[in-house]
């Protein structure tokens, strides 16, 4: 069931870069995109955007200039896959940048590296100067005349919503990292307000695998609607944390028994803006149309405290929310005050009801998808763990019926 | 160079979607048909959903909206739903790029513009009573909208920030802010100043200023366009109305008060008229039941600034043309706006020596009242209060530049905004529309139209027009331009151009005589003027001078701080947009028209003046001393 771990081998051991990019760049533009999409490669990053779908909108805007984006501002708590394809497999990732901008007619591409990651950056540049003598890079590439396309490396500062794309472009153009009104799309105004493509790590190095292994063998893993394998980082109260590799499909019940966390009482997928889904259901499959994650899953096991969990998650949300849009800035703050509350066995019925209310207005109203996805762990946890996170009491007190009489 | 400003400082996440024409070009002008709460509108490609639910008459709240501001989709109070879409949509940041159906008030809709109205709330500071905008404040109205009657989300029992009080024009009570950014948006792209910036993440996000020092120590140019577009309390004008009463509950003391044009046009907005009904003469009857001992028309100094101004800008031209001095500074730059000779001092000190030395009318009245018409009246200079009501949060701070005590005193006490002088009006239970009409008080009560249309963007340079040519042809102006109207310096475009041909010439007048021997020099010479309104545009007009483009050869530009000119100035009433403006300026050139006389030189005040008081003339001894100043280099980096 499970392909790999990262202590065995990815597939990405075995997929030759240098393959993928010369078979890539044989195609015309339409046949390349065409088997991108006939792929049914999803973005990695979690949202799950058809990427043939992106390229093909990227290259049909009419431009000059056109930019690839890397987002490799892994910033999702629990998520650590990306530095680990960056640090052993980072031509693969070049290679997919550079069938992007064959693809989408981009000259430039940009590694948008998480500040916490700067330590990656001599490697990679070490990468990229082998990839430009190797004319893998540069002006003529594999001999291809007319084919330019180099890449830049740019360091985040550490914001968290920065991984958003249109904040992540935002950065780059030196403003501070807020996320911007869509529509219109990156892809028509991007960087500079050229048309750009913003794609995960993992996903530019699916793309080299996916040439250099072939379309079929790319579709005949997964489900049918989350196609190809998906690297995980699990973290949290198992046995054998790390990265894996896994087809889309795959149960939470069997991943946690790969990893030694049987006996897990929940499961944080797709970290801090994912859900938390209890024992019960842990049949559930990691899919996009069932438990969607961009790589993070965090075992709880059975001595932890979900309410604690769920402080844990607001708190970073109220000081990752840029603070743009009013149901994310004030909603965060809110949720939080009522885990307080819920702590000292001081919230009431209606409060609470008041704060699953509030909830929708955030899932609906928010600018961004960080703000949109910021009340999913404190609602699942509500759902499913309401019982336990009611009537606390501050400790040191006695329980209500004891004070009765006194 | 158009009204719409150059953009590019913004961050794109602060700013709507334009079109790339270069993807679009095919769909430029197309229409969509949008179906929005069942009726159907087609609507050009790109139009907002706020827009073409207005074109329909469906009224969608909004507070981050702005008409003279680039959308920003921030406070999400405008969310709709759109049929397809997940989440709801910020209707003033959605441009509609293909045929949609929307619902602009369903069950899930009004919940969540509810709750965002509720979480606003609770982090906005103070009660509505003790509110300067209370009863014209947007949040205050949302929540009437809205029915909301508790805070489930909790009240702030204290000010979060203390409030910023160091500047002589603008107050920042940053505990009642919503940070919907519109002063940012402002500041940054209306006026191209930037002093206001979001800083901070999350929960911690405040507006402030560099490094969030006091207002009065960065580079604010105290324009107030930020306070017109706050839609609470958190930006007001520091108020001196308690002084004002003070001074008028004083037996002792003499209170005069100088109107400038721009408020009248305006005032009736704070007692409910429609924009563009100007009321000159019932103002001054209140002015007088408030209980000031004389009420003057700023328009006088107006008049007497064009022939201080012009005089200096004919020197200039001689000196340039005739006697070769290549040490002149041209273009000459107007100096009535404050807003904008502090924009000067900080962003472009180098152009100092472009600026007019005369001092702006107000600043002019002031002198004169303090030193002529104290001699003339008898009364000791000490013992009066001159106070001046003006469209402008900047005066505010000119009257308190320590150069402005010429005559010996503090040339002007208090300058009062619009709305400040509607609040005293209330506070005496004067309503102002229904006053009798009244004269303004002599000596200075005598003005003409070019001092009125001073109000306006354009009206300085149109003025001085009116006098140059007359001056130095000879000849009536409408003998050029029919009924004195020079069209081509006025209307709403951001830098507009012009050039006068001197057709003939005349003998020097009188007035001038000992300054230029004859206006020879000037025959068949081509005047090349400029104007421009908005900061930001300032700024353009700047760098095309800085770069040697075509305005490096003009002689003369008139600049505004405020869009609009004065109209448009930040001690109006709120709220403001293209349309209120566009009324304020009809009524302005209504009330030019109504004047008999409508050139500067031919005020008999000003000629009165002349004769027996600043007996060297313009730009003589006794004028350099009393109605000319200095500037200050002040850099972008103070400490």
């Amino acid at each position: 069931m499970i392909a790999a771990n990262f202590t065995g081998t990815l597939t990405f051991a075995s997929v030759s870069a240098d393959a993928g990019l010369e078979r890539a760049l044989q195609k015309s533009r339409p046949d390349l995109i065409a088997d991108v999409s006939a792929s049914g490669l999803k973005g990695r990053g979690g949202a799950g955007f058809p990427t043939g779908v992106k390229w093909n909108l990227a290259a049909a805007a009419r431009s000059d200039v056109k930019y690839v984006i890397c987002n490799a501002d892994e910033g999702e708590p629990g998520t650590f896959k990306d530095r680990v394809i960056l640090s052993d497999h980072a031509d693969l990732v070049f290679a997919g940048m550079t069938i992007a901008g064959y693809a989408i007619g981009a000259t430039k591409g940009i590694l948008y590296l998480r500040g916490e990651y700067a330590y990656l950056r001599a490697h990679l540049e070490r990468v990229l100067a082998t990839r430009r003598e190797r004319h893998l890079l540069g002006e003529v590439i594999h001999g291809k005349a007319g084919l330019r396309f180099d890449i830049q490396i740019r360091l985040g500062s550490g914001a968290y919503v920065c991984g958003e794309e249109t904040a992540l472009i935002e950065s780059l153009e030196g403003h501070r990292g807020e996320p911007r009104n869509r529509p219109p799309f990156p892809v028509d105004t991007g960087l500079e307000r050229r048309p750009s493509v913003v794609n995960n790590v993992e996903t530019f190095a699916w793309v080299t695998s996916i040439f250099d292994r072939g379309v079929d063998w790319f579709k005949a893993i997964g489900t049918g609607r989350s196609v190809g394998p998906k690297i995980l980082s699990v973290s949290g109260d198992c046995a054998r944390p790390g990265v894996y590799e896994v087809p889309f499909g795959t149960t939470l019940a069997a991943l946690l028994e790969e990893v030694g966390g049987q006996d897990a009482r929940a499961v944080q997928v797709g970290g801090a803006s994912g859900i938390c889904v209890p024992a019960g259901e842990f049949h559930r499959a990691i899919a996009f149309e069932d438990v969607a994650t961009g790589g993070s899953i965090i075992v709880f096991g059975e001595h932890r405290d979900l309410l604690h969990v769920a402080r844990n998650f607001l708190e970073f949300f109220v000081e990752e929310s840029c603070g743009q849009c009013t149901p994310c800035r004030e909603g965060t703050a809110q949720l939080l005050e009522g885990v307080e509350l819920l702590e000292r066995g001081a919230c009431s019925t209606a409060h609470l009801a008041q704060l699953t209310s509030l909830c929708q207005t955030m899932r609906l109203a928010s600018k961004c998808g960080l703000g949109q996805s910021a009340p999913n762990a404190f609602l699942s946890i509500m759902q499913h763990f309401h019982d336990e996170l009611m009537g606390r009491r501050p400790e040191g007190t006695l329980p209500p019926a004891a004070s009765v009489g006194r | 160079m158009t009204d719409t400003t150059d953009r590019s400082r913004a961050p794109v996440s602060q700013q709507g979607s334009p079109m790339r024409p270069e993807t679009d070009l095919g769909l430029i002008g197309a229409t969509i048909s949008v179906t929005i709460d069942g009726h159907q509108v087609r609507v050009p490609m790109g139009t907002t959903i706020l827009e073409a639910a207005r074109k329909v008459g469906v009224r969608i709240p909004t507070l981050c909206a702005h008409p003279d501001l680039d959308m920003a989709g921030l406070c999400r109070v405008c969310v709709v739903e759109v049929e397809g879409q997940r989440t709801l949509q910020a209707s003033c940041a959605y441009p509609i790029h293909q045929p949609l159906v929307i619902h602009t008030h369903t069950a899930q809709v009004r919940q969540a513009r509810r709750q965002i109205i509720e979480l606003i709330l609770a982090r906005h500071h103070g009660d509505c009573y003790t509110c300067v905008r209370s009863g014209n404040c947007e949040l205050q109205a949302l929540a009437r909208e809205f029915g909301i009657t508790s805070s489930p989300f909790g009240r702030p029992a204290a000010p979060e920030y203390p409030v910023d009080r160091s500047s002589y024009s603008v107050i920042r009570d940053m505990s009642k802010c919503v940070l919907c950014r519109r002063c940012v948006r402002t500041c940054i792209d209306l006026q191209g100043v930037g002093c206001l910036e979001a800083i901070g993440r999350g929960h911690e996000t405040k507006i402030a200023t560099f490094l969030d020092k006091p207002l009065a120590h960065v580079v604010c140019i105290n324009c107030g366009q930020c306070i017109n577009r706050c839609p609470v309390g958190a930006l007001h004008a520091n108020d001196p109305t308690e002084e004002v009463w003070a001074a008028i509950d004083d037996p002792t003391k003499h209170v005069v008060i100088q109107t400038a044009p721009a408020p009248r046009s305006a005032i009736g907005e704070c007692f409910g008229l429609e924009p563009g009904q100007p009321l000159t003469f019932e103002m001054n009857s209140a002015i007088r039941a408030i209980g000031f001992d004389r009420v003057f028309d700023t328009n006088f100094t107006a008049d007497l600034t064009i022939i201080e101004e012009g005089t200096e800008l004919i020197l200039r031209l001689y000196k340039a043309l005739v006697q070769k001095d290549a040490s002149v500074a041209l273009p000459q730059f107007t100096s009535c706006s404050p807003g904008w000779v502090k924009f000067l001092e900080h962003f472009y000190p180098e152009f100092i020596p472009h600026l007019s030395t005369a001092k702006s009318p107000q600043q002019m009245f002031g002198a004169v009242i303090k030193t002529f018409y104290a001699q003339q009246q008898g009364i000791d200079p000490q013992d009066i209060v001159a106070v001046a009501l003006m469209p402008c949060s900047a005066k505010k701070f000119e009257c308190n530049r320590p150069e402005m005590v010429d005559s010996g005193y503090k040339d002007v006490d208090y300058g009062l905004t619009a709305r400040e002088l509607a609040k005293m009006c209330l506070q005496a239970g004067i309503d102002l529309p229904r006053m009798p009409k009244s004269d303004f008080d002599q000596p200075f009560g005598t003005a003409t139209g070019s001092g009125v249309i001073f109000g306006a963007t354009g009206g300085v340079m149109e003025a001085a027009l009116r006098t140059v040519l007359e001056l130095v042809t000879g000849e009536k102006v409408e003998q050029y331009f029919s009924h004195a109207d020079i069209l081509p310096v006025r209307g709403m475009e951001g830098v507009r151009k012009a050039e006068v041909t001197v057709p003939k010439t005349g003998p020097v007048p009188d007035l001038l005589k000992a300054l230029v021997p004859s206006w020879d020099w000037l025959l068949g010479a081509t005047l090349k003027v400029a104007v421009a309104h908005g900061t930001a545009n300032a700024h353009k007009v700047l760098e095309n001078i800085q770069a040697g483009g075509e305005l490096a050869s003009f002689h003369f530009i008139e600049f505004m701080a405020c869009p609009g000119g004065c109209l448009g100035g930040g001690g109006q009433p709120i709220p403001t947009s293209a349309e209120i403006r566009a009324a304020r300026a009809r009524a302005i050139y209504a009330e030019d028209c109504a004047y008999e006389v409508r050139k500067s030189h031919e005020n008999p005040a000003v000629a009165m003046l002349y004769e027996q008081f600043l007996t060297d003339g313009p730009c003589g001894h006794k004028s350099h001393e009393l109605l000319h100043t200095h500037y200050t280099p002040r850099g972008k980096f103070i400490g």
